[in-house]
Parts: structure tokens; sequence; C-alpha cells
């Protein structure tokens, strides 16, 4: 198998011309060279022990970190190093090598593997010079445009600084005007306040008489239905005869019950009987509706389902029509399968009883005349209070606007401000995708349909080092049996601030590709090619 | 893949929205229960007693092959022909069919490799209460008694099988229809039926159950113009208290008792989120039940295609512990016994009792009459990368570097159904899969394939090629009014192929030639997914039972569709090379015989850990019954699996057949490097440990190629009397010699691994820690264990070089795994071909057996006639459980050679270095 080979390289000094040969191992990088020493024993170098040299690149592994086999592909956990040269020098993992693939653009990794392989690195590197000549262009500009876009977002900041401060003054004026027209307010609100409570007692004391009057009347009749022989008298049997004055509504009405009620008394007459009344005037039910349960017990409308049980009372079961039958089974099949929409809430029952005893009495009268003018004055003063409120929540809430636009990260220097209330779109074949920076990105359908929201702003996401190159946008449409959209923007640099492109890597998460002068950084000065390219 | 989600557009939504309530299950309401199936419930319905049948004696003929006899149901008169056959290799085929049926019924073809070659029968004994036959020199008898019929095979004193000894065989003939008796002419007809001649005056009471004529379901109505035409039969297994196999269901390895449960149903369903540990129907049938004891194992090989139902029950299901001791302790015990009943919708009874008696010989029994698992391309034994979808070449290729650039191994990426032009299939998509081959092309560089999916149904398009072809050839599947049936799958409107027709077999297969599948190259392969065949808008999502293949109704050949779709696609796959090249087909329905054709996996299953514990015993009953090449979507198709999860899923489907990660479109990605760098390493150190052990699937793979033997074993393939490993199904082997207990528990600290062998050891593959066998082990685990253990004894050839694809690796040199056991001895194997032609069927190929014993390790040829050179080398050879040597001496035909080891004496591991010889060489090492 492949042993030891070396590895004669031309060498371009820097400054000079002069060629000179480097031996060393295939696949060890110059950097490590010097562990490397022909005819000297080879210590691994994580330094666990201590081998032949013949025994570097001998095709078989002896150090547990692979180092004695830097050129061959028998350690799992080595690698091996390309030189590249006229291109960039890289590592690449042991079973790389012979493998048949080239990986190396110098071809070094395929020396026994009968792969046609073809040096690539000048090429390679030549395209890589112009790649990144045409981005150092790109960045020189976009860097220049960045600077403006700073600029500009000072500018704008200060403007904004000066319209906050504007702001703040005309909302401490306003905040004045408030107060004054609260007082205003509140001190034509207070006789507002006592004529109507005049009014409303007036009338509460009218309404009351009205119900003494009503319940007397009751009582009379009352007694009189009681008093089922006519003697002027309410007995114990009589009062029996209602058994829903039942004290302890226990189903029998007893005779010590009935007579306790009637305060110990066989009977009473009309005036002891007023006392008597006012402990059973709740229960006690008219004989005229005696079919009708007492109110409370059961609602006063009877719901669906008694209606119907009491007709399916009415109709023996063979005169229910089969088909009536069938049809029912067919829809509870249905309903099996379809969501239970039309499901039959259960009645609710609403006692408006209350209402009802309002109503009684009739609507309150008007207002006088200068209990009116005194309402008339007070809702002058409340219209005007609310107005100047108003207008100082409007200076509020763009107060707060400002402070919040103030306040967003758009970048270190403000860069990124200029998108701020901005959007940008991009149309592919079948949707078009729109990006409003810091605020939200969607997605329409070209040919018709409604606009799906693929997320709102969420922050900055770009790793630790660089946290503006990366938007998060949260929370947008939910998925069917997933989770809600999110939309990724990766901002690269750029002359024009531009969405280069939109995909779906995973369901409902959308990658955008934005471009911006502001993510341009200050290009590096280009002094003699790559400074860290090993150009040999 | 094959869910009904919300890319079928909005008739499909709406359907969904009715069938599937949004809910994160299988809704059983979807699929029939046997009291749902009519002829189930009416075969259930027959109780054990007297049978009706009986055997005319006088009608029995007797060739030097078979044996044929005349039974008559006394109930109705009908009579059936009973054919009796004995079969090379301990089998014994038992037909039943009506005498004389109205028309013609099923026999399934296509599934036997070929006509099974007979042995002599000969008659030992007759009366007039039956015959005993002679089966072979092995003491065998069967024994028919006539009244009521019964078939009897015993051996020496011991009855190993008994056919309907309860009296449930049910056969229904084929009869007109009753309401047609109305006319006089019908009823002549009906009188004239030869077959029913003699008894005429008898002739039926039998009412007419519903159902018999037509049955619906769920609002779709089966027409059944042929009427009833169930067959049943039950069969007693004396001694028997373990059967396994009839898969496909989500269930355990032991089969359970179904007497207070619905029956296990064979019926290929496409089941959406299917539930685990019940007896329902999936993608798959293979209708075949071994049955084994500690004393022999058996097994019944039912060849119906039609809906099927299998009941068990046992006499000792119920009994505890402690109540089986006290049997014992009484001595008052019966025999243990397991009834088992199967029911089919129609066809015949044809049935293969495989006698064993070991385990081994059942695999080769069934071998014998269904063929053996196709010898798959090494590549295939690799990783497969899969997700629905890939969303195009960019995104195909930045998958790809991203591998390289974790430096995880893989060999195939996959495609999914939206790579084509609007589901339709032999198409790529015209944006986003512009330029397929630059695509394949740089997949081809990297040694690495592609497979996309290729499904059954065919979008109904004018515009497109392969429906017009299939259209106007007639190829398509028939309605019961004879036009072309259709049906909704992903495209929308759909045609269905008749796949049963050779000559629709044949087009399908000139499909795949470069020339006709735009966009192909070599490195493609193909998936056969939907191919139950799933219909979204069909009766329990598949075909209506009364659609026409021909003359045969879609009731008769369901359980059949799939196999034949996979072996079209196979045959495509091998014809587009010239017959050179082995073809991988994926398919996800299947029948006895699939294994024939390629791989299959366990369909939709969901990323939730119980998932990932029913793909042992899944994978374990489709390997008993043949089919070798299987595996679970590794991560979960449904649903988004915890990273925890994950990493076991990959830590045991690194030691599945068929190890495949798939996720459903919903999914967020999960590419191995999407859960940190921890996790990452996790997973390809998973994938790794796969790769390294190449040689030995490869191998194990060409064993069960070669003889039947499953590449997957429940343990007691191995130790077939060690009652202990009876029901185990955390746990299996590989081969004989790998044990592998992956730790499928959330948050497990530990895993008990039953270790087998009372007098074996076992060693650790990753410490090289000894163990005894016969022992239930405690091992602690952490997240990167997967507990996996070489039998003493064994030598396992491995290749540690892990490259970027298993063909990277094809000539890299092996390290031979030495495990020794108590007597110091070892034995292995290894196998070598070029990984991916047919022409190891012309012996180019290597074979060698590896033996150790008295301090030399050899490697002879075990094939000398076979011609293969192999650039690959030994360069390490592991002795686990050594003694330290003084020398170690390697003999090659180049002459003698001392050679280095190294002795690590806290473990007894000698570790040789370099030896260096050919690996398809002979040579031998000893040790001194």
């Amino acid at each position: 198998m492949v042993t030891f080979g070396h590895f004669v390289l031309p060498l371009l000094l820097l400054g000079g011309a002069i060629t000179v040969e480097v031996q060393r191992p295939r696949g060890v990088p110059l950097s490590k060279r010097q562990f490397y020493e022909e005819d000297k024993p080879f210590t691994c170098l994580d330094g666990s022990r201590t081998v032949a040299f013949d025994r570097v690149n001998d095709d078989y592994c002896d150090c547990p970190d692979g180092s004695d086999e830097p050129g061959t592909a028998a350690c799992p956990n080595g690698n091996f190093h390309c030189t590249n040269a006229g291109f960039r020098p890289a590592f690449i993992p042991s079973s790389r090598v012979n493998d048949g693939i080239c990986d190396c653009c110098d071809t070094t990794d395929e020396y026994n593997s009968g792969a046609d392989c073809q040096n690539t690195c000048r090429e390679m590197g030549r395209k890589e010079k112009e790649e990144l000549q045409k981005l150092a262009e790109i960045a020189e500009e976009g860097f220049l445009l960045k600077k403006q876009l700073i600029q500009e977002a000072k500018h704008g900041l200060e403007e904004k600084k000066t319209k906050l401060e504007e702001f703040q003054k005309n909302k401490k004026d306003l905040e004045a005007n408030v107060e004054t027209l609260r007082t205003v307010k509140e001190t034509a609100e207070q006789p507002e306040r006592e004529a109507k409570e005049r009014h409303l007692k007036a009338w509460e004391e009218q309404k009351a008489a009205i119900r003494l009057e009503k319940d007397r009347a009751r009582m009379v009749e009352v007694l009189v239905e009681l008093d089922d022989d006519a003697d002027g008298f309410v007995s114990v049997a009589e009062l029996q005869s209602h058994s829903e004055l039942d004290p302890d509504s226990d189903g029998s009405f007893t005779e010590a019950e009935a007579q306790g009620l009637l305060r110990g008394m066989d009977k009473v007459d009309a005036v002891v009987f007023e006392t008597v009344w006012n402990n059973i005037k709740e229960k006690y039910v008219s004989e005229s509706n005696a079919d009708i349960p007492p109110p409370g017990e059961t609602p006063p409308e009877e719901t669906p389902d008694i209606v119907s049980e009491n007709d399916s009372e009415n109709y023996p079961d063979e005169d229910i029509p089969e088909e009536e039958e069938d049809d029912d089974d067919e829809d509870d099949d249905e309903d099996d399968d379809m969501d239970d929409g039309d499901y039959k809430a259960p009645p609710t029952t609403r006692t408006d009883e209350k209402k009802k005893d309002d109503d009684d009495e009739g609507p309150m009268p008007p207002y006088d005349q200068e209990t009116q003018a005194l309402i008339d004055a007070a809702q002058k003063a409340r219209d005007e209070f609310n107005e100047a409120e108003k207008a100082l929540r409007e200076v509020e809430d763009q107060i707060r606007n400002l402070e919040k636009e103030i306040s967003f990260d758009f970048g270190p220097s403000s860069e990124f401000a200029y998108l701020y209330s901005q959007c940008y779109e991009l149309t592919t074949s079948e949707y078009v995708y729109r990006l409003c920076p810091f605020n939200k990105v969607s997605q329409k359908p070209k040919f018709g349909g409604s606009e799906t929201s693929l997320g709102t702003w969420g922050k900055w996401a770009g790793p630790e080092d660089n946290i503006h190159s990366v938007m998060k946008y949260e929370n947008g449409m939910g998925c069917w049996q997933g989770p809600s959209r999110s939309t990724t923007v990766k901002l690269t640099c750029g002359k024009e601030t531009v969405v280069t492109s939109t995909s779906e890597p995973s369901r409902c998460e959308y990658l955008m590709e934005f471009t911006s002068p502001a993510i341009c950084q200050e290009p590096a000065r280009f002094d003699s090619g790559h400074p860290d390219h090993e150009e040999l | 893949m094959a869910t009904f989600t919300e890319r079928m557009g909005p008739v499909l939504l709406v359907w969904l929205a009715v069938c599937l309530g949004g809910t994160w299950a299988v809704d059983k309401g979807n699929f029939k229960t046997c009291e749902q199936s009519a002829f189930c419930k009416r075969q259930r319905a027959i109780k054990p007693g007297e049978s009706p049948y009986r055997a005319l004696l006088e009608t029995m003929e007797l060739t030097n092959t078979r044996l044929t006899l005349q039974l008559i149901n006394d109930n109705n008169k009908v009579r059936l022909l009973l054919e009796l056959y004995r079969l090379q290799g301990n089998i014994t085929r038992v037909k039943i069919n009506e005498l004389k049926p109205l028309k013609p019924r099923y026999e399934v073809p296509d599934v036997l490799i070929r006509e099974p070659p007979t042995e002599p029968l000969s008659l030992l004994s007759q009366d007039e209460n039956g015959v005993v036959l002679s089966l072979g020199p092995e003491s065998q008898r069967v024994i028919v008694s006539a009244r009521p019929f019964r078939l009897d095979i015993v051996e020496g004193r011991d009855v190993l099988m008994s056919l309907n000894s309860r009296g449930l065989l049910g056969f229904e003939h084929l009869r007109m229809r009753k309401d047609t008796q109305a006319e006089p002419e019908t009823d002549n007809k009906e009188g004239a039926d030869p077959a029913n001649q003699d008894e005429n005056t008898k002739e039926e009471e039998e009412k007419v159950e519903d159902g018999m004529w037509e049955e619906t379901f769920k609002s779709h109505t089966d027409s059944k113009p042929n009427g009833p035409s169930a067959v049943s039969l039950d069969f007693s297994l004396p001694g028997v208290e373990h059967v396994y196999g009839i898969p496909e269901h989500a269930d355990t390895l032991k089969l359970k008792t179904t007497d207070s449960g619905d029956p296990y149903r064979l019926y290929n369903l496409d089941v959406f989120q299917y539930e685990l540990y019940n007896p329902m129907a999936l993608y798959g049938a293979v209708p075949v039940m071994l049955a084994h004891n500690a004393q022999r194992t058996t097994g019944i090989f039912w060849l119906n295609a039609a809906e099927t139902w299998v009941d068990i029950s046992s006499n000792t299901a119920g009994k505890t512990v402690f109540g089986k001791m006290l049997d014992y302790v009484q001595g008052s015990s019966e025999t243990p016994q397991t009834d088992v009943r199967w029911i089919s919708e129609s066809g015949i009874i044809d049935v293969f009792l495989m006698l064993g008696p070991t385990p081994r010989e059942v695999f080769s029994q069934y071998a014998s009459l269904t063929g053996t698992q196709a010898f798959p391309p090494l590549a295939s034994l690799g990783y497969h990368q899969c997700r629905w979808n890939y969303n195009d070449q960019e995104d195909v290729r930045s998958v790809d570097a991203g591998f390289d650039e974790h430096d995880i191994p893989y060999d195939f990426i996959w495609l999914d159904i939206e790579h084509t032009d609007g589901k339709r299939y032999f198409t790529w998509d015209p944006h986003k899969f512009a330029s397929p081959k630059e695509m394949l092309q740089g997949l081809m560089d990297k040694k690495r394939k592609m497979v996309a999916i290729v499904d059954p149904h065919i979008k109904i398009d004018t515009n497109y090629k392969i429906h017009n072809e299939i259209s106007s050839r007639g190829f398509y599947v028939k309605n019961k009014d004879g036009g072309d049936y259709e049906g909704w799958c992903w495209p929308g409107s759909a045609g269905y192929p008749d796949f049963t027709r050779p000559d629709m077999r044949a087009w399908w297969a000139s499909q795949f030639a470069y020339d006709q599948y735009e966009g192909a190259m070599e490195n493609l392969y193909t998936w056969n997914d939907m191919n139950e065949p799933s219909v979204f808008n069909g009766p329990e999502v598949t075909m209506h039972k009364d659609a026409l293949h021909g003359a045969w109704e879609h009731r008769d050949v369901h359980n059949l569709y799939g196999l034949y779709v996979h072996m079209a696609t196979a045959q495509g796959l091998i014809e587009r090379s010239g017959g050179v090249e082995r073809p991988f087909v994926l398919t996800r329905a299947f029948f006895a015989g699939s294994q024939r054709y390629g791989a299959v996996w366990t369909g939709d299953n969901a990323a939730e850990w119980d998932h990932l514990k029913i793909s042992i015993p899944m994978c374990l009953s489709l390997s008993l019954v043949g089919i070798s090449f299987c595996g679970a979507d590794v991560g979960g198709f449904f649903k988004s699996p915890s990273t925890e999860l994950l990493v076991r899923w990959y830590q045991t489907g690194a030691y599945q057949p068929f190890f495949r990660a798939h996720a459903h479109l919903d999914t967020p990605r999960r590419e191995p490097w999407l859960f940190g760098p921890e996790n990452t390493a996790l997973i390809r150190e998973a994938v790794r440990q796969r790769y390294t052990f190449l040689p030995y699937w490869y191998q194990l793979f060409y064993l069960a190629y070669h003889t039947g033997e499953p590449v997957m074993r429940p343990l007691w393939v191995e130790y077939p009397q060690d009652p202990a490993t009876f029901a185990l199904d955390d746990e299996f082997l590989l081969g004989r010699d790998l044990l592998v207990h992956p730790v499928t528990e959330e948050g497990a600290r530990g895993v008990t691994a039953y270790l087998p062998g009372k007098d074996e050891v076992w060693f650790d593959i990753h410490t090289f820690q000894k163990h005894n066998g016969g022992q239930n082990l405690y091992i602690p685990v952490t997240m990167s264990s997967i507990p996996v253990f070489q039998r003493g004894g064994s030598i396992i050839p491995r290749k540690l070089r892990v490259r970027r694809s298993s063909t990277c690796m094809e000539d890299d040199p092996y390290t031979l795994y030495v495990a020794l056991n108590n007597q110091r001895t070892a034995e292995g194997e290894l196998y070598i071909d070029d990984g991916h032609t047919f022409n190891y069927e012309k012996k180019e190929f290597i074979h060698r057996r590896f033996s150790f014993s008295n301090n030399v390790l050899s490697s002879v040829n075990l094939e000398p006639e076979a011609q293969f050179t192999t650039k690959s080398w030994v360069e390490r050879i592991i002795i686990l459980g050594a003694s330290n040597p003084s020398t170690i001496t390697l003999r090659t035909a180049d002459g003698i050679n001392q050679l280095e080891f190294d002795f690590d004496a806290s473990m007894s591991v000698l570790t040789i270095r370099k030896p260096g010889m050919n690996a398809g060489a002979d040579w031998s090492v000893s040790l001194q």
C-alpha cells in the first residue's frame, strides 16, 4: 500500500522569486512540518505515543488522534492538508483521501485512486478574486451609501427629537387645559346630580305608594279568595287548601304549620291577616291560575325540549312516520363525520321579572325645566372636557410613536432607520412577497386571493457578533396542523435595497434574502492579494 | 408519505374535514371491523362444533403425487374438491375448491416462484372412517377423517397440526341470486346446475343474509354481483403457545389472542396516522403465520389475496403464571394449544403447511415457495436521506453539501411527490427540477444516488403521455360498469393501471428506460408509494371491490396489487440496464413474495417513542415471513420528534435493515445537523457505526438471498429452546452474531438486555467488555449509547474507514473482529462482489469462511469456482477474549511473516497490526 511519500513544493517566498523545495510528509501543512522529522521517532501530536518514523503515512492508524497518517485515509479522525497553490489551502477529512472524488483543487488528495482530477486552483483563485473584487466594489459603494444613510438617520433623529420636544410642550398645555375643563365640568355636574337625585327620589316615593296600594288591593282579593265560607275570617283549613304555602315545602301542609302561619290562631280577621299576608304573599298562588306553577320554580316559557316531549306524548309511537326515523339516523351519521356545527345549544331561560316590575309603575316622568337646564349645562362642560382629553391623547400617541421610533434598534449608527415604514416587494411565479421592515412580511397570490401574514417584526436575530445581519418576523398566520408562519430575513450588502429571493425551506418557515447598503462593512484595503492566502 | 393533507385542493379539504375531523389519530370509523365486513361476520358466526362437511372416501383418488377427495356439506349438499400434495422439503399443501363452481374461483398467480415440486404420497391404511397417508420418510402421516371431515398431521405420536378440528371449515359456494328465481326460466337454470343436481330436492334452505349480494359501508356500496364467496378454515396447533407473523400490524411480535376483539385483518390499506397495538390492517399483507414451541417450529401459508381475517385463540392465554404453575404441579394440565381460524372473502383455500421442524427449515420451506429476498445493491444498505419534500435542485445540492460539511455519510437522497410536474409520475417540475440530469450528475460525482417516487395512480390528463398510453391501450382497471375506474389521489382525478396484466407490467417496465423516463440516469432509483392502492374517495381509502381486473374483481386480487406494482417497477429498473444492474425499489404495499422485488417500510408512522419501539416487532414480523429489507421512517413521519427521540431513532435505525430518515411536509426541517453540534455528533456516530458494519450487512443480505434466512431476527430463531426469548421484541439479532437492544425509552438511564445462550459469551462492541449469556444484563446508558453485542464464537468483518458514501469505501481494507467463545473458537464469513450488478449470478464474487481454533485464524474459500478480485485487504485483526501471545505468524501463498500486535490485558483484547493480506486470499494467522 501507499506509504511515506515526499511532497515537493515550489515555495514562492515573499518579496523574492527564489524557489525552494520544502520536504514534508504528504498531507502535512507547513505549520506542522517541524513535528514530522524524518528518521526521528514520531510522537503523536496529542503526545499519546511515539512510533518509528516509518509508521508515518504507512496506511495504518497508530495514533489515537490520527496524526501519524496525515496523508492517507487510515485514521477515521485525521485531516489532510491541501496546499492548493493558486487558491486557498484547506484541510479535508482523511476519509476523502483517495475516495475517487476530487476535493483539493490541486488534486493532491487523489494520488492513488485513479480519479481523473484536474488542477483547478488557479482558475478558482481567479474566480474568487474576481468575485471578491466585485463584492469589494459593491461594498465600497454600499458603504458610501451607508454613510449617507447614517447621516440621514442622524438628521432624521434630530428632527424627530425636536418634534418630540414640541409635542411634549404641546402636551403640557393640553394637560393644563384638560385640568381646567375638568374643574368646570365637575362644578357643573354637582348641581346636575343633586337635581337628578331629587327628581328620582320623588319618583321612587310615588312608586312606593302605588305598590303599597296594589299590595293592599291584592291582599283583600286574597282574603276574599281564601275565605271560602265567606265569614270574614281565614281559617286554618282554608289556608291549608293552598299547599304552596307549606313553610317547609315537604309535601304535607299540616294543620300546625297552617296555624303557625296564622300566628297560632285558628282563624284570623282582615286586620290580623294583614300581618299574615306579608309572610305568605311571596308563595301565594291565586286559585284562578293554580295550574300554572309558581314563578321561579319553572321558567315562564317552556323549553323547546319540553314542548317536543309533550308533542310525542300526544302522538302514539306508531304514528311517527318511519322515514323520519331513518332521516334521523342519517343525520346522526353525518353529525359523526362532521364537526358538531349544527349541534343545538341547550335552551337558556331568562327571567325578566325585575324589568317587568319596573314597567308596572310606568316610565319615569320627564325632568322639570330647571333640572333639564342644569343637565344641559353639565353636558356642555363634559363635551368640552372630552374634546380636550382626546386632543391630549392624540399628542400622547404621537409622542409614543416617536419615542418608539427613536428608541428602535436601527443598528449601531441607526443605518437601518431608512427602512422604517417602507415596504419592498418581490414577485415570483406564484406570489407577491412583501417585506415591510420592522413591521411585517406577507405573501399574496399573484392572481387573486387574500394576503397571508408570514410574520410580524420580532427581533434582530443574527449571530452575536453581527446581530443586525438577520431579521426575524414571527407569529404569522397559523399553518394547518403546524406552527404559525415565520420569516427569517437575511441581509447582505448591496447598493440597492431589494428583496432578492424568498424560499420556504421548511413548511411555513420562510427565508428571505434582502440586500441593503446599510449592512455593508467598510471595505478592507487591498494591498497585495489576499492576506490569508498562502499564495505560492 | 401518503396522507390526506391540504395539498389536494379544496375538494379534498372538504372531504378531509369530513373524514378526519383534524384529530391526530387514525379514525377507526373509516375502517371496517369484522362486524362491519359482511363475510367476516358470517364466517365468524360459525361456532366450533360438529362440522357439516364429510369426506366422501369413495371419491378418493391417489396418484403418486396427489390425493384428491370430494367433501360434501351435509347442510346444502354442495360438493368440494380437496387436493392434498406432499411438497419437497417437508411441506404439505392442501387445496379446497368447489367441485363444480358456477364460474372459476380465483387462484393466486405469480406469488409462487414455480409449481412446487412434489414428493410421493403413499397410502398406509384405509377404512370407512378415514385414510392414513404417509408423508415421506419422517414417520409423518396425514390422517383424513371422514365424518366430520378433518385432517391431522402426525409425527410419531405427536399431532403437529389439525385442520377443521373445530369444525369451522366454511366454503360459500357460488350461486345464482335468489331474487332472480322468481322467473321460472332462471329457476330451471339453477335446478340444472350440475353442482347441485343430485340433491336438488333438499336444496338450500340457506337464508339470504344481509351483505351477501350488496354491502354498504360509509356511503360506499359494494355491488357484489357474484354474491357470497367467502372461505374459512381452522387450524389447531397442539403444544403451541407462541404464534408470529401475518404482517402488517402495528402490534407485538408475539401475536395476541383475538377472542375479545377483532381478528387480525389482512387488507392492504392506506391508514392515516395508524394506532399501535391493535389488529387493524395496514399497508401490506403476508398471510403467513409461524408457530413455535421449544420442540418445533411450523408455518401456515394461506395463499389468498382477498380481504382476510385471522382469529387466534389459546387455551392458556387467560391463565396466569400461577395458574400455569398449578397445572404443572398438579400434572393435570391439558396440553397448551393455539387455535387459528383464517377467513377470506373470495378465492379458494390453498394452504401450505410448513412443517419445520426448525426455524431455519421453515424459512427455507417458505423461500422454496415464494422465493428469497432480492439481493440489494450494497449502497442501498447505507443511509437514506428523505423528506417530503426536498424543494428543488438547490435544496438537494445544499442538503448534499450539508452531509459533507458535517462529515456524515449517506448514499441516497430521496424526492417525494412534489418533484413531479403536477403529480405526473415520470416527470419533473419544470421550475424546481429543471435539469434533473445535472442534479443527478452532481450526486454521481460524489458517488451518491437518488430515489424519486413513482406512484401507481395516474393523473387523468390528456396532455400526459403516460395517461394517454395507458388509456389507449386499455390498461386501466375498470369500474363495475366497464368504464375506466377513476379515483381521487394526489393528482386529483386518477386512473389505476391494471398491474395484474402481464402486458401492462411489461409496458410499465419499459417506461423506466432511459429514453422514456426523461431526466433519469443510472443513479436514479424508484419508490412505489400508495400502491395498496390508495384511493382517497374509495371505500376504506382504497379501490372498490367490484372494480374489474379483466375477468376478476378487485375483491379477488386486492392484496396482490401492491406486489405487482413493485414487481413491474423492479423489472423496469433491471431492463433499463439490459439486465446488468440490480434494482432498488421501495414499496409500501406488499404481499407474500414481495421480498423478491426490494425493500418495504412501515409506512406513515409518527414521531413518538411508541412508534420507535414498535419498529422492532413490525420489522421482525416481516422478517419472519421472508421480507428482510424492512425499516421504519427514522424520526417518525408525522409530527416533529424531540431531539432525544430523533437521536435514539437514528441509533435504532442504524441497526435495522432499511435505514431511511423521512419527514412529513408540514414538519420543521430535521437534517442531522440542525440540532446543535452535540446531537450532530451523536447522529454522525450512529450513521458511522452503520457504515462500519456494511460488510456484515451485505453478507447477511447475501445469506438471506441465498437461503431465505432473515437478516433481522427475533432471538427465539437462534435460541428456539429458550422460552425466555419467545416473546422478546425490544431487542433483536442481526444474523446470528450481533445482538441489538436499542434505547427506546425517553430519558433512559439504562436498559436491561437479555443475553441468550447459557454457555455463550457476548462482547460489548464498544467497550469489548465480556458478558455471560443466559442472563438479563442491566446496561447503564448515556445519550451516546447503542447497546450492541457480538456473540462469542463469531467473526465479523468491518470497514472502519467510513467515507462519505458506501461506494467510496469499496476498496477499503477490512478489520476482522474475532470474538472468542468459551471454547476459544470463532467462525465467520465474508462476502464481496462488485456491489451493484447481477454478476454474482455468474459466480463473480468472493465468499470466504474465517475460522479460529487452536490459536489459528484462517480464511478458506467457500466457493472455489467463484471468481472475483478485490483491492480490499485486511488491515487489522482484533481478537476479543484473547490471551497474550509471544509471536504471531502470517502464512500466505507469498510466504511467512511475523506480525506486530498489541495486547490490552485489562480487556483481553489482542490487536494484530496490519497483516496486509488481500481479502480474497487464502491465509492463516497463528498465535504462539
